[in-house]
């Protein structure tokens, strides 16, 4: 088991320095130069010079790589051009509320995904199921902005049981997190249901019915665990776009999360902010990854003996 | 039938009929089925693939699944009718008074749970008892069946054994409640010849220690012979003859059972082959209007073209489902 987890982690070494190495080559190499592009057409181009120079930018593509490499791995991500902070105490104020708002997010579409899932399985092709699947397949087909907007209409302006915006409050995340997970709620429900489904017709269910188990017993102590390990896998993928609904989510409540940085570097042409936000999302993405793995391990002996 | 032994009977099956609902239409998957199974004996079922063996046996449980229903008839345990049974009724009985072993080993256990849980489950399910000693239970049974280093295994997945020894755990699970009757669907079919031995040998002891009946179905005349009491034979949903062991081979009615007996493989042999009767299982959704076996069998009639026989007495409960028998006795 340890020695699975180790063997996981190394492999992501590699993983993130080529998606630093992908991110690097997309923002310095493509056609643009960044210093025009960041102080505008009207700058004497003796100082551009001199800015060029004191950034390293005028050093091989290969060699600004690994000088960022080397700095990143310090947790220098450089400063921003814009803000005139260190990109990575900008990222370290940002990330935190990132983080709540994914996770909470992520609490509800695992709260709401995974009973309805049940429920709607055990009560296949009743009222029961179809009402459930009806409201995921909403939350898979809508728009984060279009719920979050209705939304803040009915419960923070019509009801007034919620802040519209903000973040100092846990109140102020209720509204986002579900807006965020909704579709996951949705796509994990749609996934245990089918599992669930699927799994019931295995043999050993079978046998534990004939055990004399309950049934509610035979559900959720020999078909859920099983049905289980391809939604943790797709936890996995979702929290890649968990992070990226949370850039619209946190600019439509007014959370100053990682999404917003970002969107504002980008309308900035910051490039070591956008670089810096871009490759920690990819470290929490790989950090996502890797913690549904090992949940997986942990779920499946065939690959904790392996 | 001359002898009556009602109070010995275990187990009454009373026309049973259990069906598929498909799209295709209705499978009389078995159709009208009276078995009996008497106190401490080893009953067989035998037939080819799809006459609807396992579906009899599993319909006792009531572990048919949709499409299928039991569609009518009677299983009385003791005395005690289970069609129509309450679930909790059919659950206080599956795995404690009744149990089965599939005929699946390599998929009838949860890969996600170690064997010795599964098979502790078992007890804890139906007694109160301490971990503790569930688990010295598991451990003692799993000696009993003959798995060996049995404290390490209690700890295995399904998945770390071989099928010989998942098919001992599954035969483990269903005797640690010490059923009073035993339905093992081929259970020795993906053994080895040493380890079926052994296997049989054991199912026989525990019918001996503990007065387990058992219901043992197979495809393999050789182990029927071995180890059965009184054999029923199954042909496309119906019982084509019944007799003791020793009648079915010495005085072999129906000429169905004929053909099984001759396609016995050889004991020498290393892979059994399956029975080769001429032509083919009749699809279940178009029967033959007479008898069902009759365009398979070498000496069919006219009038077996034309009505279904009964079953005939051929004295000594040897029930023969064959014109030849309609006058008892030995065939017309
Ligand atoms: N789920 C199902 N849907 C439709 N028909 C079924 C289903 N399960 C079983 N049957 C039908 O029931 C018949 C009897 O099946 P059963 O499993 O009892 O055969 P068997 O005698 O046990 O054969 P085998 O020796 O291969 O195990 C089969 O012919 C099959 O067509
Ligand atoms: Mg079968």
């Amino acid at each position: 088991m340890a020695k699975y987890i180790i063997k996981r982690v190394l492999i992501s070494i590699p993983v993130l320095i080529g998606v630093v190495f992908v991110i690097f080559f997309m923002l310095n190499v493509v056609p643009g130069d960044p210093v025009t592009l960041m102080m505008g057409e009207h700058i004497k181009p003796d100082l551009i010079e001199a800015f060029r120079e004191r950034m390293g930018l005028d050093d091989p593509f290969i060699v600004q790589f690994f000088n960022y490499l080397k700095n990143a791995l310090q947790g220098d991500f450089g400063m921003s051009y814009k803000l005139k902070r260190e990109v990575s105490d900008l990222i370290f104020q940002a990330f935190p509320q990132t983080v709540k708002l994914t996770l909470s997010a992520a609490m509800v579409a695992w709260l709401i995904g995974i009973p309805s899932g049940i429920i709607a399985a055990v009560k296949q092709n009743t009222l029961i199921d179809r009402g459930f699947m009806t409201f995921s397949l909403m939350g898979v087909s809508m728009p984060v902005f279009w719920a979050g907007l209705l939304m803040q209409y009915v419960f923070a302006y019509k009801l007034g049981w919620l802040p519209v915006t903000g973040y100092k409050t846990w109140q102020s995340f209720i509204m986002p997190s579900i807006v965020l997970g909704w579709s996951s709620a949705g796509t994990i429900a749609r996934l245990t249901r089918s599992n669930l489904l699927e799994i019931m017709k295995n043999d050993f269910i079978r046998t534990a019915r004939a055990k004399g188990l309950r049934e509610t017993t035979v559900v959720v102590g020999h078909a859920l665990k099983n049905a289980m390990l391809p939604v943790v896998t797709m936890m996995a993928i979702q929290v890649s776009s968990l992070l990226g609904g949370a850039v619209m989510t946190e600019s439509i409540f007014g959370i100053p999360g990682l999404g917003r940085v970002a969107v504002s570097a980008i309308g900035d042409r910051d490039m070591p902010l956008l670089q810096g936000t871009i490759i920690f999302t990819t470290m929490l993405i790989i950090a996502g990854n890797l913690i549904a793995d090992l949940m997986y391990s942990v779920l499946d002996p065939r690959i904790r003996c392996e | 039938m001359s002898e009556q032994q009602n109070n010995a009977e275990l187990l009454k099956i009373t026309d049973l009929k259990t069906h598929f609902f498909t799209h295709k239409g209705v499978v009389p998957a078995v159709d009208g089925v009276t078995l009996e199974i008497p106190k401490r004996q080893i009953v067989g079922v035998v037939g080819e693939s799809g006459c609807g063996k396992s579906v009899t046996a599993m319909s006792i449980l009531q572990l048919i699944s949709r499409p299928g229903r039991i569609v009518s008839g009677s299983i009385r345990l003791d005395g005690k009718e289970l069609v129509g049974a309450g679930i909790d009724e059919i659950r206080e009985l599956r795995g404690n008074k009744i149990s089965v072993i599939f005929q699946e080993p390599m998929t009838s256990l949860n890969p996600v749970y170690t064997v010795g849980r599964q098979v502790s489950e078992a007890i804890t399910t139906h007694q109160q008892v301490s971990k503790q000693e569930a688990k010295q239970r598991v451990i003692d049974i799993f000696k009993a069946v003959g798995i060996p280093e049995a404290e390490k295994r209690f700890k295995a997945y399904p998945h770390q054994l071989s099928g010989g020894l998942r098919q001992r755990v599954m035969i483990g699970m269903a005797m640690v409640c010490r059923p009073q009757l035993l339905i093992a669907d081929e259970p020795t079919t993906a053994l080895d010849v040493t380890i079926e031995a052994q296997i049989l040998h054991l199912m026989k002891q525990l019918e001996s220690d503990f007065g387990t009946s058992i219901m043992l179905i197979t495809h393999n005349l050789g182990v029927v012979a071995e180890v059965c009491d009184y054999v029923y034979v199954m042909y496309a949903g119906k019982i084509m003859e019944q007799a003791n062991i020793f009648d079915l081979f010495d005085h072999t009615g129906h000429p169905y059972t004929k053909g099984l007996l001759q396609s016995i493989p050889k004991p020498m042999a290393e892979k059994q082959r399956l029975y080769n009767i001429k032509g083919m299982v009749p699809n279940l959704l178009r029967l033959p209007k007479g008898c069902r076996f009759c365009p398979r069998c070498e000496f069919a009639m006219q009038e077996c073209h034309e009505h279904e026989p009964e079953l005939y007495d051929a004295g000594n409960q040897h029930l023969v489902r064959c014109f030849l028998y309609k006058n008892g006795g030995e065939p017309a």
